[in-house]
């Protein structure tokens, strides 16, 4: 009798770090192409419209790059702390916080040089991020309380906060509307290139995850850090402070979410809004994820579903499907991703019948 | 299935044997054209170092792994065994280290636990457990949980139950491995009593002194071939490791240097309490230089916990530690590598990062003195990790990961670690558990080395023969204490083995 059989590996698969997420794309292609039939559309077409049009088109190249900014920044704070073993699910509470300071500075910055304008905002929205991740990760260091939990519990009452301040104390005294106060120009992100959107807020991304990709690869502190993730037993028996390392790892992942809502917020909207995330944090799990957890691969992952958003958006007003589709496809992509990945330390043997 | 007559009564016909047997896992040859065969009332040794194929012989025999080519052949008719219960069925039993009890269970349900009847009938099984355990001296209570039996005792468990299924063959896979000298003793004592009532024994070991001790006949198997098959009286000891490494392998000669008199480290009143009991009751050494001071004593008697705290990775309840005249009571491991204490604990896989690479995972410890620019300075750290590959003979590049290497080579890698920075103290746990002969050779060699360079070494082994050919003088650790002490020259086997079962105490 033939049989198939999962043996596992004596090694992780290297090249299976790139092959794999490539794997999981086309499943996922196939797999998602019953949705798009179900919606009355031919899924070449579909698929076209989503991976293929925006290297044909300038505004859509770089409309998916305004949509990859915030998905790079949160990506990359999952990734620093997951790489650290802190599983951080609070990007998302840690970007709201983030934005909220940044959009409580940003008013109040008139007459400054555009240049300070700009750092303050990415410094609050970093200071922000970093207080709402300071909370599990003391309670993570100093009383082993599982931060999976606590992070993740922090981000509903983030949004709430945001919904409160915008209720409250900082609806628009002008519209009405449950919006902040406008940020002044000073703080507003410049934008880099004209009849677009991409911003200066890209260019935070981009630095930001050659700063940490350098700390995480290139620094003693970074050797550390993923020594403390892959084994903190080995860690500690080889003289490292592992609690110290979490702390920095959960506080520089806080401070990379927060600066993400700075960006959106002197990026993009100016002004605090409810819907300003609208789940970015928990994207850049999947970022992270898909990218495994390696900076390069956040970014193509980050560009990746950049791509899957502004795609099904306009496949969305081109073939009249509907806009969920985008969720259907970045939903498939993890469960696939994730059970893919799997094979990096597990291989399929053939056996033939004897 | 039942024995033809005729031959039952001729000395040793061949009950089992496994001709041409060869199996391979992707590139590597576990076993090529491998013959075994056993008969009738004979112990037939099987020896062979790690990774040598004696493991993958005997699962083809109990149908746990498929050969890919050869046969076998029980009572000179072939067989085909599949799987477990087709070798069951023909009457092989087999006991290896790793045991498959349920320890909720009794030891009668564990025993019946798998005999495919549809309506046990409990009372003659048990009495025939009875039987069983009298005839072999067995001291278990067949109605006792297994979970409050010693490992030993789980061990006899494991050989009632082959028995119980009536087997012809019985194999034994490195049985002493877990055991204390006395319980080894009584194993064999057992094992010598069923192969007089006619039962084939196959016994897998990499000791010597087991093979001269139970078995005639020796199969020896080296890198997956048969080397061949020989009698034991016929060869020494030093033929017999030169049949089964491939060469001649040196002994370090440390007799001459005598220790000193500083002293290196002293532990005084070490208490641990863990829930309420005491691990470590009231433990007092001193290490000197030039001194390899060996800690003897079956496993769980508290040596884990005082390797745990003289690693820095426990806090004492009480007492106190001095190293070089640093206070360490209440040290880190940080604290322990500054003093200069060199660690290898009990457990390889918990003192490495395993995926990261041979080069990082030795200069982990230290990482803040390779920095250049803020960077990891990678070409001082591969300087240094080439000369450290070849000065401790690791058959690794620096940048394979460290789940990559055999387990004599990644104790190399630990050992190159510690012994780079040159250090004054030693605590070593088991430094040659599940290694070969050349590994441990080798590494026993450094650390005598070690020796007469003058550090003061605390040696934690479960190998008795390890510590009588090492240490200076050896501790005997029972439930926690210090039991006995004995000194080089007064060194007995039998009242060490006493002692570690806490009968012998002075």
């Amino acid at each position: 009798m033939s049989s198939i059989r999962i043996v596992a590996r004596t090694q992780s698969w290297r090249n299976g770090a790139v092959i794999l997420p490539l794997v999981a794309v086309l499943i996922t292609l196939l797999v998602t192409s019953g949705a798009v039939f179900a919606a009355n559309a031919n899924p070449l077409q579909v698929f076209f419209e989503i991976f293929i049009e925006p290297f044909r088109s300038r505004y859509s190249f770089l409309e998916t790059l305004v949509s990859a900014t915030p998905l790079f920044l949160t990506g990359t704070a999952v990734a620093l702390a997951f790489r650290s073993g802190y599983y951080n699910i609070g990007a998302e509470g840690q970007l709201l916080v983030g934005a909220i300071f940044a959009a409580g500075i940003g008013p109040r910055l008139g007459g400054v040089p555009q240049i300070f304008g700009i750092l303050a905002m990415v410094f609050a929205g970093a200071f922000g991020g970093l207080v709402w991740a300071l909370i599990p990760a003391l309670l993570r260091t100093r009383a082993n309380i599982d931060e999976v939990v606590t992070t993740l519990l922090l981000n509903p009452t983030a949004t709430l906060l945001v919904a409160g301040l915008l209720n409250g104390p900082w609806r628009n005294p002008v519209t009405h509307f449950n919006e902040s106060e406008r940020i002044v120009a000073a703080a507003e992100f410049p934008i880099l290139l004209s009849r677009s959107r991409i911003n200066f807020g890209f260019v935070v991304a981009v630095i930001v995850m050659i700063i940490v990709a350098l700390v995480v690869h290139r620094s003693a502190l970074g050797l550390k850090m993923r020594a403390a993730g892959l084994s903190p037993e080995g860690a500690r028996f080889n003289g490292l402070a592992v609690e110290g390392l979490l702390l920095k790892a959960a506080l520089g992942s806080g401070a990379i979410a927060g600066i993400t809502g700075a960006c959106l917020v002197g990026g993009i909207q100016f002004r605090l809004t409810e819907g300003i995330s609208g789940g970015l944090g928990y994207t850049g799990i999947l970022v992270a994820t898909l990218g495994g957890l390696n900076i390069l691969g956040v970014a193509a992952a980050g560009f990746l579903l950049a791509l899957v958003n502004v795609g099904a958006s306009s496949a969305n007003r081109v073939f009249g499907i509907p806009a969920q589709l985008s969720a259907v496809i970045s939903g498939s992509l993890m469960m696939i991703t994730v059970a893919v990945m799997l094979f990096r330390r597990y291989r399929l043997v053939y056996r033939k019948a004897k | 299935m039942s024995v033809s007559t005729h031959v039952i009564d001729e000395p040793g016909p061949i009950t089992a044997r496994l001709i041409d047997i060869s199996k391979r896992f992707g590139d590597v040859i576990a076993n090529d054209r491998v013959c075994l065969d056993v008969r009738r009332g004979e112990i037939v040794g099987l020896l062979g170092e790690n990774g040598a194929g004696k493991s993958t012989l005997v699962k083809v025999l109990y149908g746990l792994t498929l050969p890919d080519e050869g046969r076998i052949e029980i009572d000179r008719a072939p067989s085909t065994i599949r799987k477990p219960s087709d070798a069951i069925a023909a009457g092989i039993g087999m006991v290896t280290q790793h045991f498959s009890l349920v320890s909720t269970m009794t030891v009668v349900e564990n025993i019946i636990l798998g005999t495919s009847r549809i309506i046990i009938d409990r009372d003659s099984a048990r009495k025939k457990i009875v039987l069983l355990c009298e005839s072999l001296g067995f001291g278990v209570d067949p109605d006792e949980l297994v979970s409050a039996l010693s490992v030993g005792q789980r061990q006899r468990v494991e050989i009632l139950k082959a028995l119980y299924r009536d087997c012809r063959v019985l194999v034994l896979d490195e049985p002493t491995a877990v055991l204390a000298p006395q319980e080894a003793e009584t194993l064999f004592k057992a094992v010598r009593l069923l192969a007089n009532s006619g039962i084939a024994v196959i016994l897998i070991t990499h000791k010597l002194h087991e093979v001269r001790k139970m078995c005639q006949r020796v199969t020896i198997l080296r890198r997956g071939s048969c080397v061949g098959t020989y009698e034991v009286a016929q060869h020494s000891d030093d033929e017999l490791v030169e049949l089964m490494v491939g060469r001649a392998v040196e002994h370090a000669n440390h007799e001459t240097v005598k220790p000193g008199n500083l002293v290196r480290m002293s532990v005084r009143n070490l208490v641990v309490e863990s829930r309420g009991g005491r691990i470590l009751d009231n433990v007092s050494l001193e290490i000197r230089e030039r001194e390899i001071i060996g800690v003897a004593g079956v496993s769980g008697n508290g040596q884990s916990a005082l390797v745990s705290v003289l690693c820095g990775l426990t806090r004492p309840t009480k007492g106190k530690i001095e190293v070089n005249g640093h206070d360490l009571t209440h040290g880190k491991p940080m604290d322990y590598l500054n003093a200069g204490v060199g660690r290898i604990a009990e457990d390889r896989h918990a003192s490495v990062i395993a995926e990261m690479s041979v080069a990082h995972n030795i200069v982990l410890e230290r990482i803040d003195g390779f920095r250049k620019a803020g960077a990891i300075d990678e070409k001082a750290i591969s300087t240094l990790v080439q000369k450290l590959i070849q000065q401790f003979a690791i058959r690794a590049a620096p940048n394979d990961p460290v789940s990559s290497l055999s387990g004599g080579n990644m104790q190399k890698v630990l050992l190159a670690k510690v012994l780079s920075r040159e250090p004054k103290v030693l605590v070593i746990a088991q430094p040659t558990r599940g290694l070969d002969v050349l590994a441990t050779r080798e590494i026993r060699n450094m650390l005598a080395f070690q020796r007469v360079n003058g550090a003061g070494i605390l040696l934690v082994s479960e190998d008795l023969d390890e510590l009588l050919e090492l240490s200076d003088r050896i501790l005997v650790m029972y439930e926690g204490r210090i039991v006995a002490e004995f000194t080089n020259s007064q060194f007995d086997r039998n009242e060490i083995g006493l002692a570690m079962t806490g009968s012998g105490s002075r």
